[in-house]
Formats: structure tokens, sequence, C-alpha cells
């Protein structure tokens, strides 16, 4: 990992990460990138499992959405990360795509992403003055932009142990069912007391900004309450408010605010149940 | 870029080849090992038309270089016929014509093969996100799912 950020950092010219080639390979096709160079990490052992540690989980940066999909411990702890990587693309780009590529290219739509910051999740860089972890959130800046600096590499996502009672969801919105950009997404993660009370939330919108948003307000709505209507209503309008989309052909600009609330209450219903609430 | 000498396992030969490092997989298929079974449809990975799978999974070969190949097992289309056997797939494609202008099918054929490979009793709903990658311009899909149903009963039978 070491030498593939020292190569990348020594590079004069263009110089990228190449992990499941799903976003790049565009890129490269239809000449918006013309690289001189690209390191391809899905060889390096380090990006490539899946361990269970004592803090949670430590998912390799080269990992596929396929792959993830069939960790079964991975999708017992955190269906909502798991199910939002599903999403994907085709089985042809879920054989290839990972969550870190998703996270990097910085697309605001993209669909991981939500469901990792609702997750609590970091990742951990290496780069040419070693290594760095930051909360996933603080990666993209803005469309397209990410904060990692010149050979820096991504390494791997740290999934937090789930305590238990605790559940997460993610859902979009897109206009058809499968092979889609989300006009909204929604992430969202809970945990209750013995007695149903919600302890801890989470919950982080996608392509509704410039960049992923972590919602504290919305959080602030479900905790100390039994996530009844009242709550879910206040949380609906967290998001709503939270909300700086843009107006285009996807959704307008109104659509989007309201979906957001709409899918929030319903994303934060299943993370509930998931979390053995009713 | 300079040319780069690549070793796989293309349908269970050792082939090697030297390509350029920005070429697609789907371009050393057909222009430098005369595989033209994998199709170019978009280039962008939302047709499936070059689908193959590598180490079992199904991928896009236009989304591939072909020097990410290395070390890697490559299943074509090319290799899906037992000889003049046609698999059960391409057989059941032709009674019930699943195909028109056909330029879909190879890659349709080898992701209807790499979901039946995982699932063997696949539902109809199943079948159809499973080829969601897949576009088909003159079918309508109906024909497509048909033959992939009835493939997968006559393999459980087998
Ligand atoms: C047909 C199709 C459908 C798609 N559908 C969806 C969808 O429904 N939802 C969605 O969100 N996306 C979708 N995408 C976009 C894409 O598949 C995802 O963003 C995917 O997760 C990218 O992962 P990758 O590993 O292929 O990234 P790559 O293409 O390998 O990399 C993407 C970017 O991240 C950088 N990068 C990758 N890994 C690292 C690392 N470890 N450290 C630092 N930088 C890194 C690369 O340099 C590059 O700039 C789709 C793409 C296609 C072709
Ligand atoms: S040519 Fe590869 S998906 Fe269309
Ligand atoms: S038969 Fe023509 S595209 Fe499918």
């Amino acid at each position: 990992m070491k030498e593939a950020a020292a190569l990348l950092a020594k590079e004069k010219g263009s110089a990228f990460v190449l992990a499941g080639g799903t976003d790049l390979l565009v890129r490269l096709r239809t000449g918006f990138i013309e690289p001189d160079l690209l390191v391809d990490i899905k060889r390096i052992a380090a990006t490539r499992s899946i361990q269970v540690t004592p803090g949670g989980f430590r998912i390799g940066a080269a990992v596929t959405g396929a792959e993830l999909g069939e960790h079964a411990k991975l999708k017992k702890a955190w269906p909502g990360v798991v199910e939002s990587a599903n999403l994907i693309g085709s089985k042809q780009v879920q054989g290839r795509c990972t969550m870190v590529g998703n996270l990097c290219n910085a697309s605001p739509a993209a669909d991981s992403v939500p469901a990792l910051v609702a997750a609590g999740a970091k990742v951990v860089i290496v780069g040419p003055k070693g290594k760095r972890t930051v909360p996933v959130e603080q990666v993209p800046v803005a469309p397209g932009r990410t904060s990692l600096k010149k050979g820096e590499i991504i390494e791997s996502i740290l999934l937090p142990k789930r305590l238990s009672r605790s559940g997460d969801a993610y859902l979009r919105f897109i206009p058809r069912t499968e092979m889609d950009i989300a006009v909204v997404g929604v992430a969202a993660s809970v945990t209750l007391d013995a007695k149903g009370v919600c302890i801890d939330a989470r919950v982080a919108l996608g392509a509704v900004a410039p960049t992923v948003l972590l919602v504290p307000d919305a959080a602030k709505a479900l905790i100390g309450t039994r996530m009844d209507d009242k709550a879910l209503d206040a949380l609906a309008a967290a998001c709503s408010a939270a909300c700086r989309p843009i107006d285009d052909k996807r959704g307008t600009r109104e659509f989007r605010i309201k979906v957001a609330g709409v899918l929030a209450r319903r994303a934060a219903q299943i993370a509930r149940k998931r979390a053995g609430g009713r | 870029m300079s040319a780069i000498h690549v070793t796989t396992k293309i349908n269970g030969d050792v082939v090697d080849y030297v390509c350029e490092a920005d070429e697609t997989l789907l371009d050393v298929l057909r222009n430098r090992l005369g595989l033209t079974g994998a199709k170019e449809g978009c280039s962008t990975g939302d047709c499936g038309a070059c689908s193959v799978t590598i180490d079992g999974r199904l991928t896009c070969s236009c989304l591939v270089l072909g020097v990410e190949a290395e070390g890697c097992e490559i299943d074509t289309i090319e290799g899906m016929a037992d000889g003049e056997a046609l698999h059960p797939l391409q057989r059941k494609f032709l009674e019930h014509a699943a195909l028109q202008c056909g330029i879909c099918t190879p890659g349709i054929l080898v992701a209807a093969k790499a979901l039946l490979d995982t699932n063997p009793e696949p539902t109809e709903t199943e079948v159809r996100f499973g080829l969601a990658g897949n576009l088909c311009r003159c079918t309508g899909y109906d024909k497509i799912v048909r033959a992939v149903m009835d493939a997968a009963q006559e393999m459980r039978r087998a």
C-alpha cells in the first residue's frame, strides 16, 4: 500500500487509483480523463478482505458489492449499508464496484455513501505522510472532488461494532426500478433501549445537496422518543429542511425536498423494525 | 503508454497477449484474440452486450482493462457450447425465438448462465432482476425470460 501511495505521489502528470473501474473506465473511455498513471489496488491483499475486529468491521477498499452481499455477518450487523451498496448498478457492475470507489467518485447521488455516514463509518487513508483515519462525511467536498491529497489512497472502511437493538436502512427514489441514479437517497441508523425508546440515531441524505448531508436535527427528532408518528413527522420535517437540492429533469427542487421527508420516515421505520422495535 | 504482456486463461486455455495499458478487455478479446462474441453496445457499462465472467464473476468487459486480467480466468460466449452441442440456454433461446437482431444475445446468455450457476431455480422476478444489466432493443424481454426459465427447468431435471 505504501509503495502504491509512493507511486501516485511521484507521478508528475495525472494519476488515479483504480478499484472496480466502473466509474474510472467510463471517464477514460469518454475522454474525460487522460491519465498518465493508473494504480490498480485490487492485488494488494489488505484491500481484498472483510475482517471482523474487536472494534467492528474492517472492509478492504477493493471489496466488491457482490462480496459485501455474500458476507452473512456483515449483512446481519449492517443490513442498510449492504443494501445500499447492492443497489449500485447491475449484476455486472456489482462484480466490480466498491464502496470506496463510490465515495471517491464523489457523486452527490452515490448510493452507499449516506448509509456509511449514517452508520458512523470511517476510512483509513494511507499516504506519503503515513496513515490517518477520518469520518466518511469528510471525504467528499464537492461534486467530483474529495479531500484526499496527492498520493493518498483509502485502504479500508471501518464500521463500528453493532450494539444490540440496533438497525439501519437505506432507501432511494429512482424513476425506474433498477439501474438508475438516485433522485433522493436516505439512510437511517437507530439504537433502541429495552423499552423501545430510541437512544441513538444518525440520519444522512444523498442527492439533495452538493455532498452527502448528515442531519443532526433529524437524529434529535428521534432520540428520546418511541419513534411514534409525532417523532417521525419531526424527522421528516428536519430532513426536508436540510435539503439544498438542484432542479433538473430527474426531479424538481420541491419534489426532492418532499421525497426526502417521506423516505426518511420509511427508512427510520425499517431501521426501527430491524432493531427489534415494532 | 507502452505495451504490456498479459497471461490469462480464456475458456480453459492459457492465452498470452500484449496490449496497451489503456485498452479494454473487450477490445483485446475482439481485436487481438478474434473472440467477437462479446459485443460493444455502449462501452459505458449500461447495455451488457460485452458480458463475460472473470474468475466466475459476471462483468462488463468494456469496463475492465486488458491488463487487469493478468492471472485471471475468463469465460466468454465462445466457451459456452460443448463442441457442436449447444448449452441448454442456447437451445432454449432458439426454441423460444428469444432473439431478433441478436446483438444482445451473447451477453444475455453469459449473464443468464451466471445467474443459473448461483441460482438454479430463479423466479421470474429474479430472472428479470438478474438480467437488468442487459438491454435488448428488439424482443421486449418476455421471450428471453421464458427461454431462461425453461432452460433452468431442463437443467434441474438433467
Ligand atoms: C452501469 C452503471 C450503473 C451504475 N449505477 C450506480 C448506482 O445505481 N448507484 C451509484 O451510486 N453508482 C452507480 N454507478 C457508479 C459506480 O458503479 C459506483 O460509483 C462504484 O461504486 C464505483 O466503484 P469502483 O470501485 O468501480 O470505482 P473506480 O471507478 O475504480 O473509482 C472511482 C473513483 O474513485 C477513486 N478511487 C477508487 N478507489 C480508491 C481508493 N481506494 N482510494 C482513493 N481513491 C479511490 C478512483 O481514482 C476514481 O476517481 C454505476 C456505474 C455504471 C457503469
Ligand atoms: S458495451 Fe459494455 S456494457 Fe455496453
Ligand atoms: S435481439 Fe436485438 S437487441 Fe436483443
